[in-house]
């Protein structure tokens, strides 16, 4: 072959090209993407956008509905305000739990919602100390300003009030107690309240204000104590869900099993209060 | 263990190296091989994805690629799915966050291969096409492995950009590095533990290839001397 003559003097420089390895390489990601086709097949479960309040609550209701009828959802744990903006954003959620009503009705007036919706459940908040905290367990949360005072609380942890309603609560809670002030500068804010919880019991903050749901869950707060924090000391957390226009079927199902007193006694076990009672 | 959020992984990281790194021995080796006014300016946004904080480039796409975005709105259209909070919209972050580092391998790689062997290529009647595939590739080939490894691990850990243009979807966008995420905040350390390992294996082999390949390729570059 002509190139080759003329390439003569360059052929020592040629590193071998490992056609098989190349090859074996191509197989490896061919199959990969093969291994990547069955992650389609669930998609035909309907996608809840839940407050993570819920996240234990909801996966014991799911469970239930699952052996129910047969079906299953697929449940994404997050903020509340993160969830209405993003199903504002277009994302393909058929039904959103909130923690705050109110991110509901300002999705209903967007039009993006079947209607209004319907109250499901009234949350609580609870003041979390981790063993071996200097803080004192005190519903009123009376002791906190002077623990911040004297160096006894160096981080509190709390969900971020700006879109998470359980944080906003326990902003609420604070500026009742009035030890917003003195405890700003040692929050740690979680995105939501799981990580606000995650964050209160992992050793390195002296306490934090979380869901009573979480506290309840077995083993999320190990050897943590909790104090139920008065309904007084903050505005009322009314969860409201509804079905976004995109439901279908099975959503609309999941929405009615909710609503049934199997799924009520779930949630009024986890520590929410129901309305109507 | 969550096996639906490791097959994601590994189907959008075998996605992106299948779409980015054909696009990018192209553009590499446009790079190494020519000169133009502009020039580092291209480079400069191709390496910007680097420095750029994950947040700032998922904030971007999210506008970008939103549902009140022209692009958003014309994709929503013709596919019948919104593009933010889909594996689409995933893929299409993933190839961009990946930019630099499937470019910059093959880029340095060309570079190394000398113009006279180019010229040779072409005098003796090879054309553009045919030096590419029988000179210059089989000689780029460790950037071309590098690129390989360095898009697909990059694409498995990328968390920021994913969480924000993804919203951690299960079986659509919730990748392995937020499945660990969600794992912690669900208090389910074992879980989030194991996750961890699988990943830090995967990162530890990626990283190994690479090194064996470039220190090979010294060892041969010695032998020649």
């Amino acid at each position: 072959m002509r190139f080759a003559r003329c390439l003569g003097r360059f052929r020592l420089m040629l590193p071998t090209f490992p056609r098989r390895a190349v090859l074996r390489s191509a197989a490896a990601l061919f199959l990969g993407l093969l291994a990547g086709a069955p992650v389609r097949a669930a998609q035909d479960a309907p996608l809840v956008a839940a407050a993570a309040d819920l996240r234990f609550a909801l996966d014991e209701i799911a469970a239930a509905f699952a052996r129910d009828t047969g079906r299953s959802v697929r449940i994404v744990y997050g903020s509340s305000g993160n969830f209405r903006r993003q199903i504002a954003e277009g994302a393909p959620f058929e039904v959103f739990l909130s923690a705050d009503e109110a991110y509901v009705f300002a999705l209903a007036k967007q039009g993006l919602t079947v209607d209004e919706g319907i109250l499901y459940a009234t949350g609580r908040l609870v003041l979390v100390v981790p063993e071996g905290s200097p803080l004192k367990l005190d519903p009123e949360l009376a002791d906190l300003a002077a623990a911040v005072a004297d160096g006894r609380v160096r981080k509190f942890a709390i969900a971020n009030p700006e879109h998470a309603p359980y944080g906003r609560a326990a902003q609420e809670a604070l500026e009742s107690a009035g030890a917003w002030a003195a405890i700003r500068s040692r929050l740690v804010l979680g995105e939501n309240v799981a990580q606000a919880a995650q964050f209160a019991t992992s050793g390195s903050a002296q306490g934090g204000i979380v869901a009573l749901s979480l506290a309840l869950a077995p083993g999320v707060l190990g050897t943590a104590r909790y104090a139920t924090i008065p309904e007084r000391m903050h505005k009322p957390l009314r969860q409201r869900m509804v079905l976004t226009k995109r439901a279908q079927a099975t959503a609309r199902e999941f929405y009615r099993y909710l609503r049934q007193p199997a799924a009520r006694a779930v949630f009024g076990r986890n520590g929410f209060a129901l309305p109507g009672e | 263990m969550d096996t639906t959020a490791l097959l994601l992984s590994l189907k959008l990281a075998a996605l992106t190296v299948a779409i980015l790194v054909p696009a990018g021995i192209f553009v590499a080796r446009f790079l190494a091989a020519r000169d133009f006014a502009g020039k580092a300016f291209v480079e400069a946004v191709f390496a910007l994805p680097l420095v750029l904080p994950p947040t700032v480039l998922g904030f971007y796409l999210l506008v970008a690629m939103g549902g009140s975005s022209p692009l958003g709105r014309w994709y929503e259209a013709a596919v019948g799915h919104p593009l933010v909070f889909t594996f689409d919209g995933l893929l299409v972050a993933s190839v961009i966050f990946n930019l630099p580092f499937a470019i910059q391998p093959l880029q340095r790689a060309f570079e190394a291969i000398p113009d006279d062997l180019r010229h040779a290529a072409a005098c003796c009647g090879l054309t553009e096409a045919q030096s590419l595939w029988r000179i210059e590739l089989p000689l780029a080939w460790p950037g071309l492995l590098t690129a390989v490894v360095l898009t697909f691990a990059h694409t498995l850990g990328e968390f920021g950009v994913v969480l924000m243009v993804g919203g951690s979807i299960p079986g659509e966008t919730k990748t392995i590095a937020l499945a660990i995420y969600d794992r912690v905040q669900g208090f389910d350390m074992a879980g989030a533990g194991f996750m961890s390992a699988v990943l830090l294996l995967l990162s530890v082999l990626a990283i190994g290839v690479t090194f064996l390949t470039s220190s090979r390729r010294r060892d041969r570059h010695r032998h020649a001397d």
